[in-house]
């Protein structure tokens, strides 16, 4: 009740501010000696709090403005502002310091080091912002803690079913107080059922404020969120709010 | 600084990765275990060719005289070339500085008795400088000095050997030694790394000598050192005026070889020094080789390890890994390995050496070991050939894009 009425009354109040600004924003890739044109000037701007699912049959570009937006891949033309910073000249280190302060990232295959145990995983991102050992363990033993894994802190990702290891990627993915979450198919290698118990864990996160951007091709996956955005060829063909389904009636 | 958690992350990944930081060790083992083997059997060899002259001085020049093969001036050959106390002092006058010690040789085989105990020893009657020329220790008493000399006293300095043949277990100092019938009073006992020959020696003076076995002046032989300032060609050139000198002094043919030998051991020294210096050419070029086998087998085996890791490296880049932090994993990565497999292929060389040294032995080759200035050379050999063999396969993985990385197959 007190998470929605302070939402409702921030609306109210003042506009949230801007999480991401993205204009004309072209991406090709060569092929042989033509090029493939991927993404054809998308416009788009993400608020604080919001929920956004990018929708797409394959091909439609989704994943290249997801990697865009997570600074994995460089944009060929157009501009694009994260909170105020505008990411321009990326070289390779500074890419590397604004990917572990500002995003977090979720994978559909998880992504986890096999030979990391999950407290290591976790603790990963805060090793690359330079924190100490037991500041590491501590914080990574609270995001652990958040998905419910803290018992199996000294478990292998291969100890742990799909669910567990996408829930051990959302901590990691934690573990830095990213601003902004992406996730590219989050529950594209799960069962429904465990879909539903992430998604409902997803739902938790942006009730508590946080930022989300998803990939996905699955429509009630999609319809979990707040805001859809539908690509074709390239384009963004659609853009509109939704209501929410709660992945907690499913659990 | 030392970063702890760096090297959890190399030590967590060489753990993981055991066989084939083992296989891609293995060759820089086996290169700097025949380097140190090689290593240690030349520097063995070594050891024997500067033990076969450690009896004697290595700036000695050994002057001996013998039959004219060649007439000259009206003499005919076959004229014996006798040296007597004025070539002595001609010697010593003439070089001066050039000459840093000298004595003269006569020799004389003796039947030695003491008491009841006999047996034949060779006299060498010679000067004061004697020792230094002949590396002669003196464990007990004195050697023999200018007074002697002056004195013509019959006095005698013995080996190691002659005292323990003829006076058992008893100090032979201060008795008296029987030589054909003539008693010398020992005035000193020496021993020499020359060997058992060398300390079976009794030493008297030159002028004693001269006046017992002959009444003459003459003398056997005259050995000199040179001033050790001087350098193998100055050496040579020194000896080389030397000799002209002497066989126009004896009227001897300057291109007659017998007359007057002059036998410089720079020119053997010179000769061990190159030898063993070219031995340890090849070993080195050997050495090296395997090493950069080695090199070359870790740099390959590192560039598959980073395709290997491609993704685990896409991912910790996505997770904010700068590219020196994968750079160093990598490097460090790589100078570890070369490290830990050279240490275990010099200590295993070491070991083998240790083994063998008894066996080595019968082959000329005396105490085969490896020093500390080799192991601290080898320690920056292998940080150096570590990073090298790290370098293509760190750059190639800081190339590594993210997004290709962590792309689905």
């Amino acid at each position: 009740m007190q998470s929605n009425w302070y939402q409702s009354h921030k609306i109210d109040s003042e506009k949230p501010p801007i999480m991401l600004k993205i204009s004309k924003l072209h991406k090709s890739y060569p092929i042989g000696d033509s090029s493939l044109h991927v993404l054809k000037g998308i416009d788009l701007s993400v608020e604080e709090g919001e929920m956004v699912a990018i929708m797409g049959s394959s091909g439609s570009g989704k994943s290249t403005l997801l990697n865009i937006i997570g600074m994995l891949d460089e944009l060929d033309e157009g501009e694009y502002v994260l909170d105020n910073v505008p990411i321009v000249n990326l070289t390779e280190k500074k890419a590397a310091i604004y990917r572990n302060k500002f995003l977090g990232f979720i994978f559909q295959s998880f992504n986890l080091i096999s030979y990391k145990n999950a407290l290591e995983n976790v603790g990963l991102p805060l090793y690359y912002q330079g924190l100490k050992r037991s500041e590491r363990v501590e914080k990574a033993l609270f995001h652990l803690e958040k998905v419910g894994l803290k018992a199996w802190a000294k478990h292998l990702p291969n100890e742990l079913s799909g669910g567990q290891k996408q829930r051990v990627a959302i901590a990691r993915a934690l573990a830095a107080n990213p601003k902004l979450l992406l996730a590219d198919e989050p529950t594209g290698a799960l069962d429904t059922k465990t879909s539903h118990e992430i998604m409902d864990f997803i739902q938790s996160l942006n009730d508590e404020g946080k930022t989300i951007l998803m990939v996905t091709h699955e429509e009630d996956i999609a319809n979990m969120c707040k805001r859809i955005v539908r690509l074709k060829d390239g384009v963004i063909m659609e853009d509109v709010k939704i209501e929410q389904v709660r992945a907690s009636q499913y659990v | 600084m030392f970063d702890l958690d760096l090297w959890r992350e190399i030590f967590q990944s060489i753990n993981m990765n055991r066989t084939r930081s083992l296989l891609s060790g293995f060759t820089v083992t086996f290169a700097i275990l025949l380097f140190a083997i090689l290593f240690g059997i030349a520097n063995g060899l070594g050891n024997t060719f500067a033990e076969g002259f450690v009896d004697d001085a290595s700036n000695a020049i050994f002057i001996n005289s013998g039959r004219t093969t060649k007439a000259s001036n009206g003499l005919q050959a076959g004229r014996r070339i006798q040296f007597k106390n004025e070539d002595f002092d001609y010697l010593k006058n003439e070089f001066g500085d050039k000459v840093q010690y000298i004595t003269a040789r006569i020799y004389q085989n003796v039947n030695a008795s003491y008491k009841n105990e006999n047996n034949n020893y060779t006299v060498r009657a010679c000067h004061p400088d004697h020792k230094y020329l002949e590396n002669t220790l003196i464990t007990e008493g004195r050697f023999i000095n200018q007074l002697d000399l002056n004195e013509k006293k019959k006095v005698a300095v013995i080996g190691r050997l002659v005292e323990e043949d003829l006076f058992l277990k008893t100090s032979a100092l201060g008795k008296f030694i029987n030589l054909n019938g003539i008693q010398y009073k020992v005035v000193g006992i020496f021993k020499d790394d020359g060997g058992d020959n060398e300390e079976r020696m009794i030493y008297t003076p030159v002028t004693t000598a001269q006046q017992i076995y002959g009444n003459n002046d003459y003398l056997d032989q005259i050995n000199l050192t040179y001033n050790p300032k001087m350098g193998y060609d100055e050496a040579l050139g020194f000896s080389n005026t030397l000799t002209t000198k002497l066989k126009k002094r004896f009227q001897v043919a300057a291109s007659d070889q017998r007359a007057i030998r002059v036998r410089n051991m720079a020119e053997g020294t010179k000769i061990v020094d190159q030898m063993t210096f070219g031995l340890g050419m090849i070993i080195l070029v050997i050495g090296f080789g395997t090493l950069i086998a080695g090199v070359v087998g870790i740099s390959n085996i590192m560039i598959f390890i980073v395709k290997e890791r491609t993704k685990e490296i896409g991912i910790r880049k996505a997770l904010g890994a700068s590219p020196k932090s994968i750079v160093s994993i990598i490097l460090i990565e790589s100078v570890l390995i070369t490290m830990i497999a050279g240490f275990l292929g010099l200590f295993i060389g070491m070991g083998v050496l240790e083994l063998a040294t008894p066996v080595l032995e019968d082959f000329f080759i005396k105490d085969p070991s490896v020093n500390t200035n080799h192991i601290v050379g080898a320690t920056i050999t292998l940080i150096v050939a570590g990073t090298i063999a790290g370098y293509l396969p760190a750059k190639k993985a800081s190339q590594i894009k993210p997004i290709v990385a962590l792309r689905d197959e």
